[in-house]
Formats: structure tokens, C-alpha cells, sequence
């Protein structure tokens, strides 16, 4: 599903040239569950960013459901990030004058799916991260674990072929966390390719597989037995 | 068509919605510069209607011809020598210089500006009598309260019929007492009269207490013989007054022996200048008006633009988070100049629809009082068309600032978490 090889990047400050990512290399294979750790200024983040098409490699070869990503522009990268990839974010970034279902429906809008089957799809995944009743709430009036369901299902919902969590448990205390948690491994259980950056173990540990980050190199690559989060639910 | 996406506009709404009171604020601006423009158009276009409505019935391509006294000594005549056009004058003229439409020659009792006694039934009026041409008419038009004017028919037969002006109507009958069949006697001599007129009270060249008999009448009832006194004249719409001007006083000057640098002789008046100055004087008002309210048009709209680059920078993460879900700049940018132009548009219709309600207003206060200089104050289908354009036209550049300041947002920045 993701083909990285080599994968440099590096940040210009001042005069001084700050190299965050030393050749990157790793694939991820279609429905892994990949957890990406590091201490911060690892460049983990960074990954992410490329990953997700926020930001551009310097050099180095991404290639995405055999779709090389190269020669970005704005435009390009927009409907990329629209086809590809679903985010989910520490902070949920929820728009905050649209109801749930509305927010839900958004990236379904700009891939120009007509109205009412974008209320339905919303309503559907919704119904998956079981807020189906809290569709018309603005996310004023949910609680942090709820926007955070809200935003995974903002992200399921342009089905996309690979989810991208940064730090989706950052923001959220710990029994949230896991019932986070629990959702994202049900997602991933149905087959969906998903990547979450954490600096959390116990997060790291519900997932299939960690990537170890460390001063822009990676450091170590291992499959783990996945701790269910159901138990802590 | 993306026009009619009703997501997109709802989209927009919404953000405008979200903060009703700054939207609105940010209106103002362009309701208050919308009525500004409205009512200085409104204002000039009535005052240019208020002088039509004054000059209406008087040619606007007409003088007036008479006789002075000489001022240069010529052909052994000494100066002061008081010239009389004869009524054949009328005839040469317009034989011999086409571009005069309508003549209608003029004599009046006593000296120029003189007044005579009109009695009726022990009443008396000092008027001004002429001795007019039917035609007369068709260049000074007389609004008439009552009756007719004078006709071909009058003149033919010479008949003793007259028009008087209100206010010799008011000086010789009691309020409210009929006078069309009526006698007045003048110089001894019984008029019926078969017309009342109402002056003009801003062009008034036949003063307020006037009144008209046949140019036939007056001369067998005066015996005034060929004389004429003085000639009101209208040119084809395709000559120029001045240029017919200097030809008339041309050939009456050789005709009465009149040096030709003597500027005394024979008085006369262009009408179409007065006409002229005031189009010129209204045109300008109208140009200035639209350009003052076209200026604070702009300033307006540019209040809205400063107040969506505000916004743009309050909507950094949202615009981020929309453009991490998939938005082209394309559609980020559309969709803030699209908010620029709904608002100024919205904005710009309620300044219209307050400032024709003023007018209205106005209008109605007006009235027909014809001692104002306004009429129909209200702004033409062109100028509001054209500053309807200007509008969203600025709209659309002005909101580009913005836009483009919106779409320069990129993602990773916006959604970097602090």
C-alpha cells in the first residue's frame, strides 16, 4: 500500500539547514495497523506530513496504492489528500459551526458526492462509531471522546485507502483513549490500512506493529502481538 | 454549474452567517455608500427633471428678435434712429433662411413693456397686450386653466376674441366668476375672451398680467397698420441658434440700412443658451455625483475586504482542516471571493432599496410644487445598472485579496498544533 525508499528531508532555519529525515525506508503492506514512536524532534511528524501530502520530501521515493506521489501541487495534492487519505488530529479539528453529520459530510463534498447521498454516508458512519443520535450536535456539545469519533468518521467516510492518526489520543484521557482505540481496531479489523503516530506505549502496544523513530533514522521495525483495548473498555 | 450548488452557497452562508454582527457591520459600509450614490444620482437626475419640467413648452431651439434704437451713424443717418420691423420682415426672413421652423411675429400696445388699461364691468387691469400669431404656440406654450388659445380661424376673421393671464383673470372677476364669453374692453374696443392662461413662473417672458388678441384683430382694431413689434422664432432641430441668429440680424441690418458693426439696433435673445448652460450645469452635477458616490462605493467595498482578510486570518484552521480534507485552492478561493460579492451585493441592494424609499419620500414631498427645481428624483435603469456592475465588479477584485491571502495558507501550517 506505501512504498517509501530513502526518504530525506530537511528544514532550512536561518542559515542553518535542520535534517529531519535521514533516509527514510519502510512499506506498509494493506491492513496494517502501523504505530510510528519517537521522542519529539524524531521526525515523526514530519513522516506523517509527507505521508499525508501536508508537506513535500526532499528527496526519495513515495509511492501510495501504486500511485508515485511526486511533482505536488496545491491542486494535485488537495485531491490527492481527498482520494487517498483520511486524518485524524490530536486536537480533532473539527469545524465548529457544522453539526456532526455535517462535518462528517465534508470531504464527501469536495469529491463532489451528491447531497443526499452525502447525508446518508454521514449518517452511516456515524452510526459506525455509534453517534448516530448525536448527528445534529454541534462539536461544542460533545465531549472529547465523542468529537474524536466524530473526526474518525470524518476520515472514514471518503473511504480512504489509507487512515492517518496524528497523536489521536493526545488530547483525550486515558479510559477515552482506549475506547478510541477500540474503534480504530474495529476499523482495522474490517481491513482498512492505518497509521498512527503516538509517543504513547500503551497506544503503540494496540497496535500490529511499531516503527521506532529516532533522530530522523529509523531505528528499529517490529510486528508485536496487538493488545486488545476492548478489555480496558 | 457551480452557480447553482446549493452546498456551495449554503457554505457560505453559513460563514457569514457564523458572525451576524460583523457581517453586518461590514455592510454598512457599502449601505450607507449605496444610499450616498443613490440619492446624489437621484438628486441631480431631479434637478435636471425639475428644469425639463420648467422649460417644458418652451422651445429649446428658439430666440426672441426686436427693435432697438440705432447706436452707429450710417448711410448719412445719424445714431438714436429707432428702427419698426415691418410684418413683410417676417415673410423675407423665412423665405429667405430655411432653417427657421416656426416666426410668429409679435406687436404689443403702447411702448415696449408698456401697459394698458383693461376695464370690465368698472374693474380694471394694467396689462401688457399683444397682438399675436396662433403659431405664437408652438414656441412658448401656454398652460391653460380654462378654454382655448387663439386660432387660425381667429386670425383669419379677424375676430375680437382674447386669452388673458390669471392674474388680469383675478384683477378684473370676482373669485370663482365665470369668464370664458366675457367682455373686456381695451383702448375702447370689446374683446370676448376664449381662453385663461397660467404663466410660467420661472421662464416668463410675457410678464404675469398679459393679454392676447388675433395680430389681425389688433391691426384693424388699433390701426397699426404693417408694424411689428417683435418676433419669436424656433430653428429646425439640425441648426444651431447663434448661426440663424447672426443671419436674421444680417439681413434685417441691410434692410433697414443698420451699420453692421452696430450691436444696438436689434436686441435679441437665444433661448438655447439658457438651455444649454443649464443641461451643461446639470450634466456636471450628475458626473460628480457619480463619481463622489462610485468613490465611497469603493471605500466601502474595501472596508469588506479588510474585514474578510480578518476573517481569513480567524479561519486559518478552518480553512487548513478544509483543505486537508480535500479543498483546492480553487475552491477556497472561490468561495471567499464569492462571500465578498454576496455580502457587497446583499449590502448594495438594501442601501438601494433604503435610498428609492428616500426618493420616494422625497418625491412625494415635492410634488408638483413647481417653484423647486426637483422632479422624479430617481436614478435610470442605465446608472443602476452601471453602478450595479462597478459593484460586484470591485467586489470580486477586492475579495481576490483575501482569497489569495487564504489559499497562500498551507495545511501543515494551519493545522500545526501549538
Amino acid at each position: 500500500m506505501i512504498q517509501i525508499k530513502d526518504l530525506h528531508k530537511s528544514y532550512k532555519m536561518g542559515k542553518n539547514s535542520l535534517h529531519v529525515l535521514k533516509g527514510i525506508n519502510f512499506n506498509v503492506e494493506e491492513g496494517e495497523l502501523v504505530a510510528i514512536m519517537g521522542s519529539s524532534g524524531s521526525g515523526k511528524s514530519t513522516l506523517l506530513n509527507i505521508l499525508g501530502m501536508l508537506d513535500s520530501s526532499d528527496s526519495g521515493e513515495y509511492i501510495l496504492d501504486n500511485v508515485p506521489i511526486k511533482d505536488l501541487n496545491e491542486t494535485k495534492a488537495a485531491r490527492y489528500r481527498n482520494k487517498f487519505l483520511g486524518f485524524v488530529f490530536q486536537s480533532f479539528n473539527l469545524i465548529n459551526y457544522k453539526s456532526a453529520a455535517e462535518n462528517v459530510a465534508l470531504p464527501l463534498y469536495y469529491q463532489k458526492v451528491p447531497r443526499k447521498e452525502r447525508q446518508e454516508k454521514a449518517l452511516k458512519y456515524l452510526e459506525q462509531v455509534g453517534l448516530k443520535e448525536w448527528a445534529g450536535h454541534l462539536p461544542s456539545e460533545l465531549s472529547g471522546g465523542q468529537k474524536q469519533r466524530v473526526a474518525i468518521a470524518r476520515a472514514l467516510a471518503a473511504e480512504p485507502k489509507v487512515l492517518l492518526a496524528d497523536e489521536p489520543t493526545g488530547a483525550l484521557d486515558s479510559k477515552t483513549s482506549y475506547e478510541v482505540m477500540d474503534l480504530i481496531q474495529k476499523i482495522n479489523d474490517a481491513g482498512n490500512t492505518i497509521l498512527i503516530v503516538t509517543h504513547e506505549p500503551d497506544i503503540a502496544d494496540m497496535c500490529k506493529r511499531i516503527v521506532h523513530l529516532k533522530d530522523g533514522v529509523i531505528i528499529e521495525d517490529k510486528k508485536i502481538e496487538q493488545v486488545r483495548a476492548e478489555q480496558y473498555v | 454549474m457551480w452557480i447553482l450548488d446549493r452546498d456551495l452557497w449554503s457554505e457560505i452562508f453559513a460563514t457569514l452567517g457564523k458572525n451576524l454582527f460583523r457581517t453586518f457591520l461590514t455592510m454598512l459600509g457599502v449601505i450607507i455608500a449605496m444610499i450616498i450614490l443613490v440619492l446624489l444620482l437621484g438628486g441631480a437626475n431631479g434637478m435636471s427633471n425639475g428644469f425639463q419640467k420648467i422649460f417644458a413648452g418652451t422651445a429649446s431651439n428658439s430666440l426672441f428678435v426686436w427693435s432697438q434704437s440705432t447706436s452707429e451713424p450710417y448711410k448719412g443717418f445719424e445714431r438714436g434712429r429707432r428702427i419698426q420691423f415691418k410684418l413683410e420682415d417676417a415673410t423675407i426672413l423665412k423665405e429667405q433662411i430655411p432653417e427657421i421652423e416656426v416666426l410668429a411675429p409679435r406687436i404689443e400696445l403702447g411702448s415696449h413693456r408698456g401697459v394698458v388699461t383693461v376695464y370690465r364691468n368698472g374693474l380694471t387691469s394694467g396689462s401688457a397686450v399683444y397682438g399675436d400669431y396662433p403659431n405664437i404656440d408652438e414656441i412658448m406654450k401656454k398652460k391653460l386653466v380654462e378654454g382655448r388659445f387663439l386660432n387660425e380661424n381667429d386670425m383669419t376673421e379677424s375676430k375680437k376674441v382674447c386669452v388673458i393671464g390669471e392674474e388680469t383673470y383675478k384683477l378684473l372677476f370676482e373669485k370663482g366668476e365665470k369668464a370664458i364669453g366675457e367682455d373686456v374692453r381695451i383702448n375702447g374696443v370689446f374683446f370676448n375672451i376664449v381662453g385663461i392662461y397660467k404663466p410660467n413662473q420661472n421662464i416668463n417672458i410675457d410678464g404675469e398680467n398679459s393679454v392676447y388678441i388675433p395680430f389681425s384683430t389688433f391691426q384693424k382694431a388699433f390701426g397699426s397698420g404693417d408694424r411689428m413689434g417683435w418676433m419669436a422664432i424656433s430653428v429646425k432641430s439640425d441648426a444651431k441658434v447663434p448661426v440663424v441668429e447672426s443671419q436674421i440680424k444680417r439681413l434685417l441690418k441691410n434692410k433697414y440700412d443698420i451699420n453692421p458693426i452696430d450691436e444696438r439696433a436689434i436686441g435679441s435673445f437665444d433661448m438655447s443658451e439658457v438651455f444649454n448652460n443649464v443641461k451643461a450645469f446639470t450634466g456636471v452635477l450628475q458626473g460628480v455625483s457619480f463619481f463622489v458616490g462610485i468613490l465611497t462605493l469603493l471605500a466601502g467595498v474595501i472596508a469588506i475586504s479588510n474585514i474578510l482578510l480578518i476573517t481569513v486570518k480567524e479561519r486559518t484552521k478552518e480553512i487548513g482542516i478544509r483543505r486537508a480534507l480535500g479543498a483546492t485552492p480553487k475552491v477556497v478561493k472561490r468561495q471567499i471571493v464569492l462571500e465578498s460579492i454576496v455580502i457587497t451585493v446583499f449590502a448594495g441592494f438594501v442601501g438601494f432599496a433604503i435610498a428609492v424609499g428616500f426618493l420616494a419620500i422625497a418625491n412625494n414631498l415635492i410634488g408638483d410644487n413647481s417653484d423647486m427645481p426637483f422632479y422624479n428624483l430617481m436614478i435610470s435603469i442605465p446608472q443602476f445598472l452601471v453602478s450595479f456592475i462597478l459593484m460586484v465588479g470591485l467586489s470580486v477584485l477586492i475579495g481576490l485579496i483575501p482569497a489569495n491571502r487564504a489559499i497562500r495558507i498551507k495545511p501543515i501550517d494551519a493545522l500545526r498544533e501549538e
